[in-house]
C-alpha cells in the first residue's frame, strides 16, 4: 500500500518515529531503531565530554545522517531562548539540516510543555527557516496556533513524557486531528502496542515514542510490536471501522437455510 | 594565563590560540561537533581564523541519545 507520511514536503514510508535515549548501549539502540522500521529518529544535543575517551564511538557513528533522518530535540530546555540556541547548534552540527523537534518544558516533575514559551520559540525558528515539529499540550487552540505560525507538524502528548499511561484524552486528540492541515503525531505517553494502534485509529498521522520501546523488558521485540501496531492502526483508520450498534446484535451467518428443528423429527 | 570556559570548565591557554588548535588540544579534532562562542554559532569554516580571547564562553556539543 502506497501511503506515505509527508513532512515538510518529504515522503516517509514509516509512520513510527523513535527516540534514541535510555538504551543499554549503541548496538541495542540501532537494533531497536531498525526493528521499529523507523526512518526519523530523535537525538538530544548535549555538551561533549572534555578530555574523556577520545576515539570513543558516537551516536552518529551508529545512526549516520546519510541513512536516517535525524530529528534533533530541545529536551531539557525551559525557555524559548535556550531551545532556539540548542537548535541553531543542531543545525550547525548536522550541516544545515532544518527538520527539528521543538519542546519547551514547564515543570521538571511532569515535563508538561510550557506553551507560551513554545509558541515564542516556534515563531523564531520558523522565521529562521527551520522545519519545526512541535511537542505541545493536547489543546486544539494551541495546536492550531502552532500550525498558523508555520510548524510542519504538531505533536500533542497522549499522556506525560515517559509515563506509559497511554491515550488519556482521545477526544482532544480528535479535535486537534479534525482541525489540522499539517500532520498530527502523538508524542509522549504511549506505553504498549495497543496505545499506538489507538492513536493511529483516531487518525494521527504518525506516532513518536522512546520509553515504551527502551523500557520494555525486550526493547527490540517491542520495537517490532510497535511497527506492526502503527501499521495496523493506520490500515484500520483508512479502512474505516464498522458503526457501533448498542443493544442490537446482528449475526454474521445467514439466518435462513437452517436444518429442521429437532422438535419436527 | 588567560582563561576561557569550555563547557563550563575553566581552561587556561597561551595566546594566540585558534579554535582549531583548541579542538586539537582537547582531542576533538575530526569529531562531529558544533560550537557556540559567547552565544553565537561558529561555523566550521571559521575554526582556523577564529582566535580565542580571555573570558570566552565556549559550548561544544554533540548528538546523544534522546527522545
Amino acid at each position: 500500500m502506497n501511503d506515505p507520511l509527508i513532512i515538510a514536503g518529504k515522503a516517509y514510508s514509516s509512520r513510527l518515529l523513535v527516540g534514541t535515549g535510555k538504551y543499554k548501549d549503541f548496538a541495542e539502540t540501532r537494533e531497536a531503531v531498525d526493528a521499529a522500521g523507523a526512518e526519523i529518529v530523535t537525538v538530544a544535543i548535549r555538551r561533549t565530554n572534555i578530555g574523556q575517551h577520545p576515539g570513543e564511538q558516537s551516536l552518529l557513528d551508529v545512526l549516520p545522517p546519510s541513512q536516517y533522518t535525524l530529528l534533533p530535540n530541545t529536551a531539557g530546555c525551559y525557555t524559548a531562548e535556550d531551545a532556539v540556541r540548542t537548535l541553531r547548534l543542531a543545525r550547525e552540527l548536522l550541516d544545515g539540516h532544518a527538520l527539528v523537534k521543538l519542546e519547551v518544558l514547564g515543570d521538571p516533575s511532569n515535563l508538561y510543555p510550557n506553551m507560551p514559551e513554545t509558541l515564542k520559540a516556534a515563531e523564531t525558528l520558523v522565521k529562521e527557516g527551520f522545519d519545526v515539529m512541535v511537542y505541545c499540550s493536547d489543546d486544539p487552540i494551541q495546536a492550531k496556533r502552532l500550525e498558523e505560525i508555520g510548524c510542519v507538524a504538531v505533536m500533542p502528548l497522549a499522556s506525560i513524557i515517559g509515563s506509559g499511561m497511554g491515550i488519556l484524552n482521545p477526544w482532544n486528540l480528535r479535535l486537534i486531528i479534525d482541525n489540522a492541515r499539517v500532520p498530527v503525531l502523538v508524542d509522549a505517553g504511549v506505553g504498549t502496542a495497543s496505545d499506538a494502534a489507538i492513536a493511529m485509529e483516531l487518525g494521527c498521522d504518525a506516532v513518536l515514542m522512546n520509553s515504551a520501546i527502551a523500557h520494555a523488558r525486550q526493547p527490540v521485540l517491542m520495537a517490532s510490536a510497535m511497527k506492526h501496531a502503527v501499521r495496523a492502526g493506520r490500515e484500520a483508520y483508512l479502512a474505516g471501522r464498522m458503526p457501533r450498534k448498542l443493544y442490537s446484535a446482528e449475526p454474521s451467518s445467514p439466518t435462513s437455510g437452517m436444518i429442521a428443528p429437532a422438535r419436527c423429527l | 594565563m588567560p582563561t576561557i570556559l569550555v563547557n563550563g570548565n575553566p581552561t587556561e591557554f597561551t595566546t594566540p590560540l585558534t579554535l582549531r588548535q583548541l579542538l586539537e588540544r582537547l582531542e576533538l579534532q575530526g569529531r562531529r561537533v558544533a560550537i557556540e562562542r559567547n552565544g553565537e554559532i561558529l561555523p566550521r569554516s571559521r575554526y582556523d581564523d577564529t582566535p580565542l580571547a580571555a573570558g570566552d564562553l565556549l559550548e561544544i556539543i554533540i548528538a546523544v541519545g534522546g527522545g
